[in-house]
């Protein structure tokens, strides 16, 4: 287990967000977190990385206690996360938004008098994620220029620069368009793949979840209502029901 | 009873910077604009009460309350001018990036800088007949003078006008929903244009209100706005961004302590507000009622 | 790797222009007068704070209205030496100390302001800056008071100038030009090295800057500390030129000057600061010699400026090659 999450809860005022949720995240291993809206996977995700600070529980990362780590901690000790709407370093070219974590990574970011392209090393390694993640012809255009579907790629490709052990992906099709959903995903997930890496991916869409993920974890008003692989929880009387009927 | 009058005096220089700072807090919650050229407002409100006092004073037969009546003629020429920089400049600066809408009310201050000189020229005025004609009166064996406690007076009756206008009004309300969320207020189908223009304009008037009623106590002279316009910011960075309580919290705090400093420690006066301000920060980043 | 290319380095494209702009800067004492190389000094002085300025505004994303009080305080420096340590009064010992202070100086307010941003940042700068004028103004018998204080010609390395025409048109703008230079390439260094892309990383956007593992708030003060020891040597260099130095250059006012040469010569250029730097020295005593109404012209040019060119010169100039460029090739076809 690389990341296992025990008995957590979360209480905003009255209301109980995540309530005594279990699960754990193999190495190499991607799970899907799908359930409705308010159902607590973002309060999850946002636990994870340290964003939020939990009422009850423990969270593991790697066999060490991080429940009350900050989120800075917690990517040095390798969790990468990215959001639903995308972060980027909009005016800079698509290589420096790599580069840029990867000076940090390398402790190189407080170098003042030596130009950035000087560390051929880093670029180069910049120039394999880019690759990797299918970015190499853009990378010289500012990142504001690249489209809906290749910023999100982008957006997963700079949490990746920082060599996470685990991803937290928040909707990483949330935006793009529908025939374009699947290459978006295609080049996410073969790159997590490539790497070893697990990841934790909120997603809407049963068909990626299905497609693309080992497991699947169903949240439901803070607890969790299912767990398995994906053919099975979409076999669930209860999950079809609640979770997908809404679909 | 020394300390009665510097608490007095302190809520006299609470009244006219709580005016200016009304104005640009109304500004800059509504509109998201740091108006630098607030206090040329101000100035012009005072040149303009000065000069309609002094020649009507000039004028035989003129009975003594047009002279107090004649203090409303800076807040509206201040207003006015408020409802051309707004049209003129403001209104291009929308969207426009941090730097250009701040210099752009620079450039209006250096205007207006100069435009004051040319219209009233280099010269100070002294317009102190409303002060003199009221005179001072006994309070707890100290000599005041009552025109301060007009001035007092007259800005406790606008600012509450104003926190009626803003809270029970219902162009009042459609204020604060567009200073709350732009978009949202975008949304609701809020008139902004017109919105923008009245929170402008009435920012203006009340720095020109301000700049009227100082007119009397003290010689009009260039520069004249330089140094209210810091008191307000100070009140700003006090009392927080866009805050209407902070507002007058913070002219409060800076009133009572220019009040007490002028006389105790003249020298570090300023200095001292700056201590405060900077300790508030310390503790309360976004000010004492920031968002 | 042949995909790495120079592109923003000192050997890039523009590198016969900056060794032009050089050749010319040191041969033009030869072809100015007297009167207009001296302006070109307040203009090269300026251009430094230009630089500094702009790490702020275009590389950082922070617009400060109150870096008249870095100036004041490499300025005051000088004086201050001059009047209480005259021992230590030589370019040598005075340079260093300009440095410290303005260090001190930009570490105590950039800790106060970079924990905010945009127009609270702009209104903290603006009010610590004002706070420097009120001390220098109103502590007379330490500072002088509105009179200000006088700028001694100093010693360099024990050589003596007894003229201040001689000391300006000769030895110090020869050194001027110097020290320009090397804040030209150390700032251009900066802003092409990882701590510059960190600082443009934080302005695009702060929370995924924090997420990459760059401490956002330290990262601002590092900029800010350069950017006012920048301007502090800029204040102090300009205070030999001007042989006297008065509160006005803390006063916000002055701050103001610095945006608006900053916009004037183009903040979204390298060069532009110092192109509106030496532009803007110009276009002041100019004015200033031809009305006594000079705010209102350099207001009226603001205004316009900000409505009609706001990339400002070296935007405008760049738009102009490029579009020489375009033309050229279409009519090549």
């Amino acid at each position: 287990m690389i990341l296992s999450v025990e008995k957590l809860e979360k209480q905003f005022g009255s209301l109980k967000a995540i309530d005594g949720v279990s699960f754990g995240i193999r190495e190499r291993e991607i799970v899907s977190l799908i359930g409705s809206n308010g159902a607590g996977k973002t309060t999850l995700v946002n636990l994870i990385s340290g964003y939020l600070k939990p009422t009850a529980g423990r969270i593991f990362f790697g066999g060490k206690d991080i429940t009350y780590a900050s989120p800075f901690k917690r990517i040095k000790l390798g969790i990468g996360r990215s959001f639903q709407i995308v972060h980027l370093f909009e005016e800079a070219t698509v290589l420096d938004n790599v580069r840029t974590p990867l000076f940090a990574r390398y402790g190189r970011i407080k170098s003042i008098l030596w130009s950035a392209d000087s560390y051929v090393d880093i670029t180069r390694e910049a120039i394999g994620i880019l690759k990797l993640f299918n970015l190499y012809d853009k990378k010289d255009s500012p990142a504001k220029e690249l489209s809906e579907g290749e910023k999100k790629i982008l957006d997963v490709a700079m949490a990746f620069a920082l060599k996470p052990k685990l991803l937290l992906l928040d909707e990483p099709t949330s935006g793009v368009a529908t025939h374009d959903k699947f290459s978006v995903m295609n080049t996410i997930v073969s790159a997590i793949r490539k790497e070893g890496i697990s990841a934790l991916i909120i997603e809407h869409d049963m068909d990626i979840v299905s497609n693309y993920s080992d497991n699947v974890l169903v949240i439901h008003e803070g607890r969790i209502m299912a767990e398995g692989k994906p053919e099975d929880v979409m076999q669930n009387k209860e999950v079809r029901e609640t979770i997908l009927g809404i679909q | 009873m020394q300390w009665f009058i510097y608490v007095l005096n302190g809520l006299y220089f609470t009244a006219f910077i709580f005016l200016i700072s009304l104005g640009l807090n109304i500004i800059l919650g509504v509109m998201g604009i740091l108006n630098l050229a607030h206090g040329s407002l101000y100035a012009i409100g005072a040149f303009m009460a000065a000069w309609v006092i002094i020649t009507l004073s000039g004028l035989k037969g003129v009975p003594v309350p047009l002279l107090y009546i004649s203090l409303i003629s800076g807040a509206l020429l201040a207003g006015f001018v408020g409802l051309i920089i707004e049209r003129v400049l403001i209104r291009p600066m929308y969207g426009r990036a941090l730097e250009y809408q701040l210099l752009i009310t620079f450039g209006a201050l250096l205007l207006f800088e100069d435009l004051i000189k040319l219209v009233w020229g280099g010269e100070a005025y002294y317009a102190s007949q409303p002060f003199d004609i009221l005179g001072k009166i006994q309070i707890l064996g100290n000599a005041y003078p009552l025109y301060f406690l007009l001035v007092i007076l007259v800005t406790l009756i606008v600012g509450s006008a104003v926190w009626v206008f803003i809270t029970k009004t219902k162009m009042g309300i459609m204020l604060r929903a567009l200073s709350l969320d732009r978009e949202m207020a975008t949304a609701l189908g809020l008139e902004i244009d017109k919105l923008s223009t009245i929170a402008f304009v009435l920012g203006a008037a009340l720095a020109g209100l301000a700049g009227s009623l100082i007119a009397p106590t003290t010689p009009v002279l260039l520069g004249f706005g330089m140094e209210p316009l810091i008191l307000a910011f100070i009140v700003v960075v006090i009392g927080g961004l866009g805050s209407l309580k902070g507002a007058f919290i913070g002219s409060v705090i800076v009133g009572q302590i220019r009040s007490i400093g002028i006389v105790v420690f003249p020298e570090i006066e300023l200095a001292i507000l700056f201590l405060i301000a900077a300790v508030i920060l310390v503790v309360k980043p976004e000010g004492l009622f920031g968002r | 790797m042949g995909q790495l290319r120079w592109r923003g380095s000192i050997l890039g494209p523009r590198f016969f222009v900056y060794l032009s702009t050089l050749v010319l800067l040191l041969i033009l004492p030869l072809l100015l007068s007297p009167f207009n190389l001296i302006l070109l000094e307040y203009g090269l002085a300026l251009a430094l704070v230009g630089l500094g300025f702009n790490l702020l505004l275009r590389y950082t994303g922070l617009l400060s209205f109150g870096h008249g009080a870095y100036f004041a305080t490499g300025a005051y420096t000088v004086a201050m030496v001059g009047r209480y340590i005259p021992e230590l009064y030589s370019l040598e010992m005075l340079l260093p100390l300009s440095v410290l202070f303005s260090f001190i100086v930009s570490f105590v307010f950039g800790f106060i302001c970079v924990r905010h941003t945009r127009i609270f940042f702009a209104i903290l700068t603006l009010s610590l800056s004002m706070l420097v004028f009120a001390l220098l103004f109103k502590l007379y018998h330490i500072t002088g008071g509105s009179d200000g204080l006088y700028i001694p010609i100093p010693s360099v390395f024990g050589m003596v100038f007894n003229r201040r025409p001689d000391f300006l048109s000769g030895f110090f703008y020869y050194f001027l030009v110097f020290v320009f230079v090397v804040g030209f390439l150390f700032m251009k260094a900066v802003v092409n090295s990882p701590f510059g892309k960190a600082l443009q990383a934080i302005r695009d956007n702060e929370i995924r800057a924090e997420l990459v593992g760059i401490r956002v708030k330290r990262y601002r003060l590092y900029a800010f500390v350069i950017s006012g020891i920048f301007t502090g040597v800029g204040g102090a260099l300009w205070s030999f030129v001007n042989g006297h130095v008065t509160p006005e250059v803390a006063h916000w006012f002055f701050s103001g000057e610095i945006v608006y040469m900053v916009l004037l010569g183009g903040f979204a250029n390298f060069e532009g600061p110092i192109i509106g730097a030496i532009v803007f020295t110009f276009l002041k005593l100019y004015a200033m010699s031809f009305t006594e109404y000079w705010m209102f012209i350099i207001g009226i040019t603001l205004i316009i400026l900000v409505l009609l060119l706001p990339t400002g010169i070296a935007g405008g100039i760049y738009r102009l090659i490029t579009e020489i460029r375009k033309g050229k090739t279409l009519s090549g076809i």
